[in-house]
């Protein structure tokens, strides 16, 4: 089955102005080589800590962020050269929800004007049509029709994310990238988004990509997992294999700090020393060997690739490859 | 089913007194211009004189029961002339407003939303600020025959880069919101998302603007009168008028009084009423300014 997303050796550089004429002097390596793919009504995790470049991925695929390079392909298509006007079709069919739900949405807009835009933009069945099918969203997502004449501030901030839900569904699309949809809410309301967002997949069968730096969320929600560090995917894997046996020192580093709901169960502490290095000046050889507790002399040379074993298991670490 | 629903819940209305009791001093403002804006409009019906009209024998006449604010050195009655004047300065305070807005807007909005035009566009209102505007009126002036337009356009020029200065600011503030780029995401042309998205945030702040811009184009009518590069000088204007008050101040400073205290009471009130809209309409613009 072909694949809703692809996305091949994705690289996002953002140049560093400086000196008197704006000279680039510098680049952030946002992102340096991404490569994944999404099947049809599939969730990909994607997670990280700050500043890994998680979300400038979902924007690259999105093309809200111009990509330095690589290949985004969606539902076979090659997107990434595509100008305004042409990625604007396209728009139909890959959808987004973003992390803030209050500034998400234009203030000065109603409700139901905001869910009713992507239709007004495809010009998609009369002014009637298009209310009925916002009345019909509304309640799909779980707002009241009712509320559609309500400005954003009249909501609460999971009925804000409803909304920004509702609009991402309005032009039924294939895949929704969700970037950190449920970081800014409440424990109690992400749990409803997150069961919301289910529901709408196996409904509609749509494809995520789930962008988190919460693992208890993205375990929930994923099929498969891709754990990203410094601009980099390290370990992408099946949601339970990851979970359960995370090859990565950096992933079972991030895996120990999530808490547990058991008072005498207890993790392995794996603690990581240090700070993230700089994305401007990344460090030779592997990325994660500044930190890694189990760094060998080779992990300072030489990058390791991303190697998959049989059963989809793939992780970038020279002491854990697979054989 | 949707028809039920197409009705949103009607607003709570808000009373135009209880409005106006809770900002007193902009009320107050905009009561005032509401009485100099109706004289100036009624003046051709409550003027009690031609204000072109000399009686020679009535030259220079204090205020009186027949020339309420006096008389002229060539006997024209003065509260007929301050009246028509103000039909000048109002004409002239709404034109170079509503010119200088509608002129920076569109500039600003080129500037702030297209970086290759921002940096030539800005260095030319960066020139454009640095002529003075009285130079550029005279300048005007001696090139053409003076009218009412040429003041207009003269009074305008310089207003522009302040109207542009702002637009600019905003749509580079709002461009950068997520609401933009879900905007993008969700198709949108850029067409409506210039109008649907980026200028309403423009509407409170450029009204205030317009205010301050009517305030000073009325005050600065008045000095290009008094300085003989305005206002024609067979239309009377405030600022002719004391002009041509001026000589004679010492032995009939009625001249001068009414004219002035009308050019005062004209700017004064439009800037309480542009202080009170600029509070009431974005109250982080008011900490800013």
């Amino acid at each position: 089955m072909t694949p809703v997303l692809q996305v091949e050796g994705l690289v996002k550089h953002y140049g560093i102005r400086g000196g008197l004429f704006g000279r680039t002097i510098g680049h952030v390596r946002a992102v340096d080589g991404v490569s994944f793919s999404i099947a049809p009504g599939e969730t990909l995790g994607l997670v990280g800590e700050s500043g890994c470049g998680k979300s400038t991925v979902g924007k690259s695929v999105l093309r809200l962020v111009e990509p330095s390079a690589g290949q985004i392909i969606l539902e076979g298509e090659d997107i990434t050269a595509l100008d305004r006007v042409g990625m604007i079709a396209k728009r139909r069919r890959m959808q987004v929800i973003f992390q803030d739900p209050y500034s998400s949405l234009n203030p000065r807009m109603t409700a139901g004007d905001i869910v009713q835009e992507p239709l007004i933009n495809f010009a998609i069945g009369s002014r009637a049509e298009q209310q009925e099918r916002v009345a019909a969203l509304f309640a799909r997502v779980g707002l009241r029709p009712d509320q559609r004449g309500n400005y954003p501030h009249e909501f609460s901030g999971g009925q804000r994310q409803r909304l920004g839900i509702a609009r991402a569904l309005a032009l039924g699309p294939s895949i929704i990238i969700g970037d950190e949809p449920v970081s800014a809410l409440d424990v109690s309301v992400q749990a409803q988004v997150i069961n919301l967002m289910v529901d709408l997949q196996e409904e509609l069968k749509l494809s995520y990509l789930f962008v988190a730096h919460d693992l208890g969320v993205v375990e929930h929600i994923s099929h498969r997992v891709a754990v990203m560090y410094l601009g980099k995917i390290v370990e992408i894997a099946p949601r339970q294999s990851l979970f359960e046996a995370p090859r990565h020192p950096y992933s079972e580093a991030l895996l120990a700090a999530v808490p547990v709901a058991h008072p005498r169960l207890r993790r392995k502490r794996v603690v990581l020393r240090g700070d993230v290095p700089s994305p401007i000046n990344p460090p030779p050889g592997c990325r994660f060997h500044t930190r890694c507790p189990i760094a060998v002399a080779r992990c300072r040379e030489a990058e390791p690739p991303l190697l998959a074993d049989a059963s989809g298991h793939a992780v970038a670490c020279h002491l854990r490859a697979p054989a | 089913m949707s028809a039920t629903l197409t009705a949103a819940p009607p607003r709570k209305p808000v009373g135009l007194l209880r409005r106006m009791r809770r900002y007193p001093l902009p009320s107050f403002g905009a009561l005032m211009l509401i009485a100099l804006v109706a004289t100036a409009l009624a003046a051709p019906w409550i003027t009690t004189h031609d204000p072109f009209e000399m009686n020679v024998v009535d030259r220079l006449q204090p205020p009186n029961e027949e020339y309420w604010f006096g008389t002229d050195a060539y006997g024209r009655d003065l509260f007929s002339r301050t009246l028509h004047g103000g039909r000048v300065s109002l004409a002239i305070g709404i034109a170079v407003a509503v010119a200088s807005t509608l002129i920076g807007l569109l500039i600003g909005v080129v500037a702030g939303y297209f970086r290759l035009a921002d940096a030539i566009l800005m260095r030319v209102m960066d020139g454009l600020m640095a002529i003075p505007g009285i130079l550029l009126a005279i300048a005007l002036m001696s090139l053409t025959r003076a009218s009412v337009g040429v003041v207009i356009v003269a009074i305008t020029i310089p207003e522009i880069p302040r109207v542009v200065r702002l637009v600019r600011a905003v749509v580079l503030t709002v461009r950068e919101q997520v609401y933009i780029e879900a905007a993008t995401a969700i198709g949108t042309r850029f067409p409506r998302l210039m109008l649907k998205h980026i200028l309403p945030n423009t509407l409170a702040p450029l009204t205030v603007q317009a205010t301050y811009i009517a305030a000073s184009a009325v005050l600065v009518e008045s000095y290009l009168s008094f300085l003989g590069v305005g206002t024609p000088p067979e239309v009377p204007s405030w600022g002719n008028i004391i002009a041509e008050g001026r000589l004679y101040v010492q032995i009939a400073f009625w001249n001068i009084l009414f004219p002035s205290v009308f050019l005062a009471l004209m700017v004064l009130s439009i800037n309480i009423l542009g202080d009170g809209l600029r509070d009431m309409l974005d109250p982080r613009l008011a900490r800013r300014l």
